[in-house]
């Protein structure tokens, strides 16, 4: 809401000097925050005056263009120029080049002298040009910042205005005027009037306020005028669309006559456009009393005008020129001949007022916020009228408004009131609210005196009946935001200030920490950026393609269920998350084309696996606790979404000496980062070979906790590395955070530590190729039995002297008992155990 | 016994004067080595089995009887003078080998490698776990939710009506089909619900988390953010106690010379509601009041969704942008650099925020 100061300042104290900047620092007290300032002298300034033309030379030059040598009085007859700038003459009257042709010698225009500057930093100053010293400009419409209007120069006349030469142009249209723009929150839709912020400035600073509505007088009912009926059958919350409507008419409206450059100023300063006096004046209105107004040209009217709900297939063309399809559900303004405009959101092309309109009827309606705001919606109409409509604008309005139109196009447009007035329907009248004053202090903890509490409802504008321990406060019909206690307690703390609240520390119980689980995962997170890791978080936006390549082990045929969003931030992009991995390797790529090569990267965050149940058919209302099988249902359609951590490495490790280029990170490295997870969790991955579509068919590992497939480490497919654009041999891991967390031991128990000596034995067995290293070792392991402490394979070999198809793996046995010091004999009878079971088991031969 | 060349250096067994002569001889060469190696030749010429000194004694044994003791007194006087002289410059010898050595293996310390080099934290998540560490200090715990939310649960069970704007499309996410009622949800405060109907009450949780909303990423917004939130849910609590509650948070975070501002707004789930700023001593352009969230007193509609009685308990709850906080309190001049994942956001933080 953009509030011009002048015009507040006729309902307010504001002072003279106050700046914009001022006004915005009292209002952000009362919850008003600034949002901009609209200076129009911060971009026109200087000497800029009214000047008559005294003669104008029309001089055809070379290049076929005729300019106009002016010579412009810019000081009374009979006066000295009191300016000084080089260039303004002191004789009063100035030598001008003009190019524009629709003045006349005689005409009152606007003179730019010498050391002016107009917008977009356009300095003026004596030039020479077309063979003439020019000494400033006569100004068009355009150049002064007053509108597009490029089509000559502004002749004051058409304004209206007959200023005294010499005369300051800026005052004398707006210029030196300024708007605050602050920031409305929705419920107060009262505070998108001049009349709203006056009452708002008042409370924030204490000084009294006209209210502009009490400044017009409503002519009673009492002609008959246009035929108005209310007939929506199909309220919304049962709530009829339209409460009041009041009609109003007047005629031998001139349409053609200038907006005077008050109201225009005032317009532009506010933010709209200057149109055409009739919809200046319906704009004018609608900003100082808060109530959108529609006129329309009572001649092209076709009976009586009705209030309903749109019929099925009814088509209206609004004042855009759009022609739309209505819903049902929207509320319109009829006449015989069908819709005739959007109630509360866009007028009619049929009705509207034209060249030749010489009748108005005016509308002055109160319709129902949430209608006006699912309208508005399902047409995409924002407008000025539905913002105020949807927040809601003060019943009691309806007449004063319509009052308020005929007045100024009366005073301004030359019409006559006709006498005509309609009311259908009747103002609603607030609840009154039942409110013990302690609830202020009981919510604020401020000490309010009863006096207080009383004293700023009545401010609010709430009729406050004081009678016993509990009030009856019903609120003014401006805000139909406040309903319940809680709401009159908020306008005592908001009016009092919220400055005068204490602070106090509340001790909460003695509280359980992080949970188990929480600790866990800062564990890991933190443990993996200590072994090399940088932490990095993506959007958990994909494709359907991307969450069906990494987003499960093979390609089955059929779509994976993914979670759509219907509307996606981008169209290729509708599905969320079933994988971290997409996400972690465009950030991988990113820093790749950003010149890191060796990386090493990891996120964890949640992924969205849609379940049987999706959702809820409905939902229960507001304010009510939902019965446990409602609450049961809604929490059963909610998609499952565990949290996964991934890991993915790219280049060379750091190097270990200087001069060394470091070690090629390869899949090992995807799987040592599981490794580490786990490890940080206590816990030990079972690795089997494994397959997973978007990795290297030969380079994958399947990681299992318990038996159960808890997520993948391997080497990205060389197709995708290709398709993808990522760095040759990128490795990638991907678990299942939230199993692992579960898993994790709540409490460990310690093992007794043998002092004794041990005794190490290697082995080297002779296996076939496609024997998985893991399964020979804990072969190993459970054939040596209790006595073996250790175990860890060493050496793989499969060259000179080994079969082909066949590899040798070279494992070292630590031996060690805790009640003795083993003998070799001992160890090599368990080593031999071992052995014997890998023989048998796998085909072993002892190499 | 053959009589040798060499052997004409080895002394009479009860010539004194010889004797001596190659002990000198002896203890000259040991001073004259200059190095260990040097002294092992000195040390195998006048101690080893051909030494001279070495020799005569071995000839005591030819000696007649009488004149044993005095070959024996004379000799062992002069092989215990040859040791000692050697232990001597051995010691001194090895001292300097090991100064020496110590010398030789200096390195340049400014050229070692890198062996292992930590990575680092997002510093949205590590300023998640600070704030989390501020509260759970206070006995608050920390609560989180699913982010793809039931429409009751974001809207709804917080007293946001069907038909209020933050519902529309153009603000949230919806899971397809709309009428399934589900929504990325548009802020943490859903996970405030959840905590009341799973919790006793009193409660006081935080909750952090990620948030969507349909906004286009520039420098000042994403659609993918995060935010944490408090609330505490208890008898007697008061704005008093949100005020309070903020400030010693805020001084956590900003340091001592920290301030918050309450100023009126409006929140569906909150009545009285408020926007607080934050005097931020170390703001870059030098101290300032800062916009850092919204909050309030918990609307009586959310206590009653909760199923928590209105009459008998208040509550307060409070929120802010993790983004936005580490924007403006680590100078983060752009949003785009927290979800880029340019690894040079994340370790120029490390471990800390």
């Amino acid at each position: 809401m953009r509030i011009p100061l002048s015009w507040l300042r006729e309902h307010t104290q504001l002072p003279a000097e106050a700046r914009a900047e001022d006004l915005m620092a009292d209002l952000v007290r009362v919850g008003l925050e600034e949002e901009d300032v609209h200076r129009p002298s911060d971009e026109i300034s200087g000497p800029v005056v009214v000047g008559e033309v005294l003669e104008k030379h029309p001089e055809p030059q070379s290049n076929g263009k005729t300019i106009n040598w002016c010579q412009v009085r810019v000081v009374p007859e009979g006066q000295t120029q009191t300016l000084t700038h080089e260039g303004i003459s002191p004789d009063g009257i100035q030598g001008v080049v003009c190019g524009a042709h629709n003045f006349e010698v005689g005409d009152k225009v606007v003179v730019t002298l010498p050391g002016a500057v107009l917008p977009g930093d356009f300095r003026i100053s004596a030039r020479k040009t077309y063979g003439h010293v020019s000494a400033g400009m006569i100004a068009s419409v355009k150049e002064l910042g007053l509108g597009d209007d490029h089509d000559g120069i502004l002749v004051l006349s058409t304004l209206g205005l007959d200023p005294e030469i010499g005369a300051d142009a800026l005052e004398l249209l707006g210029l030196r005027d300024e708007a605050a723009e602050i920031n409305v929150t929705p419920d107060r839709g009262y505070a998108f009037s001049i009349r709203g912020i006056a009452r708002e400035y008042s409370h924030a600073t204490g000084t009294p306020f006209s209210d502009p509505a009490e400044a017009v007088s409503v002519l009673s009912p009492g002609e008959a005028g246009h035929e108005i009926r209310l007939e929506d059958e199909a309220p919304i919350y049962g709530v009829p669309g339209c409460s009041t409507f009041v009609a109003r008419k007047v005629t031998g409206v001139d349409v053609d006559a200038p907006t005077p450059p008050w109201m225009a100023s005032r317009l532009r300063l506010a933010g709209m456009r200057p149109i055409s006096l009739p919809v200046d004046i319906s704009n004018y209105v609608m900003w100082e009393l808060g109530q959108p107004l529609h006129f329309y040209d009572a001649e092209a009217l076709r009976g009586a005008v009705r209030v309903r709900r749109a019929e099925p297939g009814e088509r209206l063309t609004t004042l855009d020129e759009k022609d739309r399809e209505l819903h049902a559900e929207d509320l319109v303004i009829a006449d015989d001949r069908g819709a005739i405009g959007l109630a509360g959101v866009m007028g009619g092309a049929a009705t509207e007022v034209g060249p030749t309109t010489d009748t108005l009827l005016i509308e002055s309606a109160h319709f129902d916020a949430v209608g006006v705001g699912r309208t508005r919606r399902r047409h995409r109409l924002p407008s000025e009228a539905s913002k105020r409509n949807e927040r809601g604008v003060d019943p009691r309005m309806a007449a004063v408004a319509a009052q308020r139109a005929v007045d100024l196009l009366v005073g301004l447009a030359g019409g006559t009131d006709t006498g005509e007035v309609t009311v259908a329907g009747e103002v609603p009248t607030p609840e009154p609210i039942r409110f013990d004053p302690s609830a202020a202090q009981r919510l604020t903890g401020v000490e309010y005196t009863r006096e207080q509490v009383v004293g700023t409802l009545a401010a609010v504008g709430a009729d406050v009946v004081d009678d016993g321990d509990v009030l009856t406060v019903t609120p003014p019909t401006w805000r139909p935001d406040i309903t319940i206690p809680e709401d009159l307690v908020e306008e005592v703390a908001r009016l009092v200030g919220y400055d005068v609240i204490g602070s106090r520390l509340p001790v909460a119980p003695a509280g359980r920490g992080l949970t188990p689980g929480q600790q866990r995962r800062r564990q890991v997170l933190s443990g993996m950026a200590a072994a090399g890791f940088t932490e990095t978080l993506s959007y958990p936006f994909l494709s359907q393609e991307s969450n069906e390549l990494f987003g499960r082990a093979e390609d089955t045929g059929t779509a994976l269920p993914t979670v759509r969003l219907a509307n996606p931030i981008a169209a290729q992009l509708p599905t969320l998350r079933t994988t971290l991995l997409p996400g972690l390797l465009d950030t991988l790529r990113r820093n790749v084309s950003r010149g890191f090569h060796d990386l090493a990267l990891y996120e964890s965050g949640l992924v969205f696996l849609p379940g049987d149940i999706h959702g809820s058919p409905s939902i229960p209302g507001l304010g009510r606790r939902p019965g446990d099988e409602v609450l049961a249902s809604l929490r059963a359609g909610i998609p499952e979404q565990p949290r996964r951590i991934a890991a993915a490495v790219a280049g060379d490790e750091p190097a270990a000496e200087l001069g060394d280029s470091g070690r090629r990170r390869d899949w090992a490295d995807a799987l040592d980062a599981a490794r580490t997870v786990a490890e940080l969790l206590g816990l030990e991955l079972e690795v089997a070979q494994g397959r997973h579509g978007a990795l290297h068919p030969g380079r994958t590992a399947e990681l299992r906790i318990g038996g159960t497939s808890v997520g993948w480490a391997g080497e990205v497919h060389p197709k995708v590395v290709e398709e993808w654009d990522l760095p040759a041999r990128t490795a990638v891991m991907e678990l299942d955070l939230s199993a692992l967390l579960e898993a994790a031991a709540e409490q460990v128990t310690a093992e007794p530590i043998s002092t004794f000596p041990p005794t190490t034995q290697d082995v080297s067995l002779i296996v076939a190729e496609q024997t998985p290293a893991e399964e020979v070792r804990s072969t190993l392991a459970e054939g040596a039995g209790e006595l073996l402490e250790h175990i860890e394979l060493f050496d793989v070999y499969d060259g000179a002297g080994i079969e082909e198809g066949r590899k040798s793996l070279a494992y070292a046995l630590r031996f060690r008992a805790t009640d003795r010091t083993l003998t070799a004999e001992e160890a090599s009878t368990a080593r031999g155990e071992a052995v014997e079971l890998a023989v048998r088991r796998h085909g072993a031969v002892q190499r | 016994m053959t009589t040798t060349a060499h052997d004409e250096a080895v002394p009479h067994p009860l010539d004194e004067e010889a004797v001596d002569a190659r002990v000198r001889d002896a203890l000259s060469s040991f001073d004259a080595a200059s190095d260990l190696d040097e002294l092992k030749a000195a040390r195998l010429a006048h101690t080893g089995d051909r030494a001279p000194i070495v020799l005569a004694n071995r000839r005591i044994g030819s000696l007649a009887k009488e004149d044993k003791a005095a070959a024996g007194k004379l000799l062992g006087r002069a092989r215990g003078q040859v040791q000692k002289a050697l232990a001597a410059r051995t010691e001194v010898l090895e001292a300097e080998h090991a100064e020496r050595l110590l010398v030789e293996e200096t390195v340049d310390v400014t050229a070692a490698p890198r062996r292992r080099r930590i990575g680092a934290r997002h510093p949205l998540s590590v300023l998640q776990e600070r704030v989390s560490d501020v509260f759970t200090a206070m006995g608050w715990e920390i609560a989180e939710g699913p982010e793809v939310e039931s429409e009751w649960f974001n809207f709804d069970a917080l007293n946001i009506a069907p038909d209020h704007p933050s519902r529309e499309m153009q603000d949230t996410f919806f899971v397809e089909p709309p009428d399934a009622h589900l929504v990325l949800r548009t802020h943490t405060s859903p996970v405030q619900v959840r905590s009341l109907l799973e919790r006793e009450l009193p409660v006081y949780v935080l909750c952090p988390g990620r948030t969507f909303r349909t906004d286009e990423l520039d420098a000042t917004h994403t659609p993918v953010f995060h935010q944490f939130e408090g609330l505490a849910v208890d008898e007697g609590l008061t704005m008093a106690d949100l005020k309070g509650t903020l400030e010693h948070f805020a001084r956590k975070m900003f340091g001592p010379e920290a301030a918050i501002r309450l100023r009126p707004a409006y929140f569906p789930f909150t009545e009285p509601s408020a926007e607080m700023d934050i005097w931020h001593p170390d703001a870059k352009g030098g101290p300032q009041w800062i916009e850092w969230g919204g909050c309030g007193m918990v609307h009586p509609n959310v206590l009653r969704a909760a199923g928590a009685d209105p009459d008998r308990y208040t509550g307060f709850a409070f929120g802010m942008g993790v983004e936005r906080t580490l924007m403006f309190r680590n100078g983060v001049p752009d949003m785009r650099d927290m979800i880029e994942g340019d690894v040079r956001f994340s370790q120029r933080f490390g471990m800390e925020v």
